[in-house]
């Protein structure tokens, strides 16, 4: 019961935080230069005057950006995300048909970096300074430091273009009409790629934290009291510094797990997936409100609802973590 | 000198690489074509609408192209009919006729007919489609004497060349039974095209791909097309196209749709033809524009300075690869009879530059500095950027400090058409077909402030726009050249805006692919007669 009652102080709590979001960040795209209509013209090289007035007028940007605000928040609060003028669809529509790509694609990549990232860190702390922590340790960095489009692209290189075993881009073979298992396992080798590509740097990341976090952990008192009570060395491990080195770890899981609507520009436009940071990136470019916004709104959610997943998990794994 | 050699040898090397492909397309031509295959095209960009007859774009045409089809195309043979069959004007040319092709019908098994074309005009060409409604300003009304026969009436001269030549981008004609008492901004099939061409539309993924399915009752008989299925890709990031060229997913990308470098690189390599053939009909200038509101700028011999500090061959070598030369005014030498070469040119020439500008009144300060400019490099791709680039280079070299301001497509815009907020900017200036369609409205003062290239140099000049005017209503095609050659060379002379460099896009295509790239505007053609060798 008083989990419920935490679960809904904490969601009414987040309604404001969200208002205050789409009002900031509506008026922060306001404040860029030009709208669509004009990257539009851009695009088309250029039109008439009348042209120009009409489109406007059409797309509501004639009005005083308060009205236009006030617009959208009187459809937003009827879950109304409007209409895309850049994709002459409906946003919620161009949103859900780019949602479970960006999904597939982080959740894919963070799950694997996660798992095997905590396991080579707790691995390389375990036997730390030996040749394997410094092998691991060593290609951690390598990949923390290398750039994602770098990487990338090499493995364009090698897996597409010279050796041909995968597709150099996309989220399916278009011309070949798949269906059922057969297209599953197609968007699987189109996801391949990426997914590797994205993973080794969140990989990095957990790797490097979850090693830190172990060596701090190992050497603390109640550690020592398990050792002298004859806990086996792999009981130590699992039970007694893992689950507490695990708490900076979940923390950053968290912070990821915010931003995977957010999907990632780079890998997305490299590999033409049609996932929601690329989209992102050109509703920006084309200045499309009503897309960016949406997603705005979308992360703006899936932040709150993070959040608080991440408090419960942290109260799980540290009894001593009380929920208020 | 060594530098002029270079690009003549260049120029060598692409004529005989033209040839060679000419050559290979002969002798592929003589094959018996084979029907069947899928064509995969690369695209940078989404286009929203897919409607031609709302939106002149190339982005559009790439696409719409195989669905929908003109009156009047364009070949290297001149404008032949495709839903038009002749064309003749009344004697005080306020009257034009088209004859419509018999036997066509519209992908919905409908017929077409004058009705299609009269209500196209009336209710998209003049009042929606950009560009078209400066040009259709003073059509009054279509009669369709009987369903074969449409005829434009003019309240003032409306030139036969100007009509015909504008028809292959701006003459589209949609079906009426499908639009008509619609909402014709929101009617579902400007995303999902129904048109009279050899391509039918089926399926538009956002993000993803276009897929265009054979028309299997196609007006220039069952043989043709030749292919099953055009699928276009959506592909943003330059480098993964040219990476899906190679490894055989894309059989062609128009458009500088990747970088120069992959370009050259692609091109040598025997799999693919790669050059700016069946790009004729598209080309652009790249520009350096003034903003004369400035009081230096204001002053000819300094912005005569600039142009003698510009060093076109090196800016033709390095950036486009050789794949352009050097412009004459505003109008392109692809412009037919409208086009000349005489007019007054200034030559790579620093130390001349440097004299006008002395005699100017702006000596070399102490910090080695003229004076600053505030210059805005357009963000339309490769060329803009690194000719923006180069601007700045050059004009170091003759003492002129240039600040470049970068933004992306609304930002230009915006700072350069409506605030006026820049020294000078750089950009490129598309020519279509006909110096009146977009071309003069450049250089002609009144146009509302804001409108995207319109004349933002703050130039007004009674005898230039006297000879816009005249030209716009002069029915006798020589005397309608005369009059474009005087604004060339006053163009020249005046100076509010360099037309540096004219170049057509560049295009690659697999070889795989045949009878591509066989008309000037090919990649916004039809490809009724392209069929694929594997």
């Amino acid at each position: 019961m008083s989990l419920l009652l935490y679960l809904l102080r904490r969601l009414l709590q987040a309604l404001p935080v969200i208002l205050l979001i789409i009002v900031g960040s509506f008026l922060l795209i306001k404040l860029a230069p030009g709208d669509t209509v004009d990257a539009l013209v851009g695009d088309m090289g250029g039109a008439d005057p009348a042209f120009v007035a009409r489109l406007r007028q059409e797309y509501g940007l004639d009005q005083p950006v308060l009205v236009q605000l006030w617009r959208y928040l009187v459809k937003l609060a009827q879950l109304d995300l409007g209409w895309s003028y850049v994709y002459e669809q409906p946003v919620t529509q161009v949103l859900a048909s780019r949602l479970w790509v960006t999904l597939l694609l982080m959740l894919g990549a963070l799950s694997s970096a996660f798992v095997v990232g905590v396991a080579l860190g707790a691995f390389a702390a375990r036997r730390a300074y030996s040749a394997a922590d410094n092998i691991i340790s060593t290609l951690g960095l390598v990949f923390y430091a290398m750039p994602s489009f770098f990487l990338a692209l090499l493995l364009v290189l090698l897996f597409s273009v010279k050796l041909n075993w995968l597709p150099v881009g996309g989220i399916r073979d278009i011309g070949a009409f798949h269906t059922g298992w057969r297209l599953w396992l197609d968007i699987a080798t189109h996801l391949l790629m990426p997914t590797l590509a994205l993973s080794l740097i969140y990989l990095a990341f957990y790797m490097r934290l979850m090693r830190t976090s172990v060596l701090e952990v190992m050497d603390l008192d109640f550690v020592r009291t398990a050792r002298a009570k004859g806990a086996g060395s792999s009981r130590l491990m699992f039970h007694h510094i893992m689950r507490n080195a695990l708490l900076p770890v979940i923390t950053l899981l968290g912070l990821q797990i915010s931003t995977v609507l957010g999907g990632s520009v780079v890998i997305e436009t490299i590999f033409s997936l049609p996932g929601l940071g690329q989209l992102a990136y050109t509703s920006v470019v084309k200045r499309d409100l009503n897309t960016l916004m949406g997603i705005i709104f979308l992360c703006s959610i899936i932040v709150v609802v993070v959040n608080i997943l991440t408090d419960l998990v942290y109260a799980w794994l540290d009894p001593r973590i009380e929920l208020k | 000198m060594r530098k002029t050699h270079g690009g003549l040898m260049l120029g060598a090397c692409i004529a005989a690489l033209s040839a060679a492909t000419v050559a290979q397309q002969a002798a592929a031509q003589q094959a018996e074509p084979k029907r069947g295959g899928t064509v995969f095209v690369h695209m940078n960009t989404e286009q929203g609408v897919l409607n031609p007859a709302l939106r002149a774009s190339t982005g559009v045409y790439q696409i719409t192209g195989r669905f929908m089809e003109p009156l009047i195309d364009k070949t290297y043979d001149g404008y032949v009919g495709v839903l038009a069959t002749e064309w003749s004007s009344s004697e005080d040319g306020k009257a034009i006729t088209f004859k419509l092709r018999d036997g066509v019908r519209w992908h919905d098994g409908e017929a077409f007919s004058c009705d299609d074309v009269a209500f196209s005009a009336m209710e998209l060409w003049k009042p929606l489609l950009n560009y078209s409604s400066t040009l259709q300003a003073n059509l009054e009304s279509v009669d369709c004497p009987d369903p074969l026969t449409a005829v434009f009436n003019y309240s003032e001269p409306m030139p036969l060349d100007l009509i015909v030549a504008a028809m292959p981008d701006l003459g589209h004609p949609v079906p009426r039974h499908l639009y008509e008492g619609t909402d014709i901004l929101k009617n579902p099939h400007n995303q999902a095209p129904v048109g009279t061409g050899p391509f039918k539309f089926q399926e538009y993924e956002r993000g993803q791909y276009i897929i265009g399915v054979r028309n299997d009752d196609y007006w220039r008989g069952p043989e043709y097309p030749y292919l099953d299925r055009v699928i276009w890709r959506f592909i943003p990031d330059k480098a993964a196209g040219a990476a899906a060229l190679e490894a055989g997913e894309l059989h062609e990308s128009g458009f500088n749709g990747i970088s120069m470098a992959d370009l050259e690189r692609l091109g040598k390599d025997p799999r693919f033809d790669m050059g700016t053939q069946g790009f004729e009909n598209n080309v652009a200038h790249s520009t350096v524009e003034f903003n004369l509101r400035n009081p230096i700028l204001a002053d000819l011999k300094v912005r005569q300075a600039i142009y003698h500090g510009l060093d076109l061959d090196f800016a033709i070598n390095t950036i486009m690869r050789g794949f352009a030369k050097p412009g004459h005014g505003p109008i392109p030498s692809v412009g037919g009879a409208n086009y000349t070469d005489d007019v007054p040119v200034y030559e790579y020439d620093v130390e001349k530059a440097k004299a006008l500008l002395d005699e100017a009144g702006y000596p070399v300060g102490p910090d080695g500095i003229r004076f600053k400019l505030r210059h805005r490099p357009a963000p339309w791709g490769e060329y803009t950027q690194l000719w923006g680039e180069y601007f700045a280079q050059a004009m170091k070299e003759i003492g002129i400090q240039v600040d470049l301001v970068t933004n992306d497509a609304p930002g230009f815009l915006n700072g350069v058409y409506r605030d006026h907020d820049f020294d000078t900017a750089n950009g490129w200036h598309q020519f279509r077909s006909d110096p009146a369609v977009s071309t003069t409205v450049w250089l002609r003062s009144g146009a509302p402030v804001g409108t995207a290239w319109s004349n933002q140099f703050g130039y007004e000049s009674a005898e230039m726009d006297g000879l816009i005017d005249a030209a716009a209503e002069e029915l006798d095609p020589a005397k309608r050249a005369d009059l474009y050659h005087q604004i060339q060379r006053l163009a020249m002379t005046d100076l509010p805006v360099i037309f540096a460099i004219e170049h057509p896009f560049v295009g690659i295509t697999n070889k795989k692919l045949i009878n591509h790239h066989n008309t000037p505007r090919w990649d916004s053609s039809s490809w009724y007669d392209l069929w694929i060798d594997e």
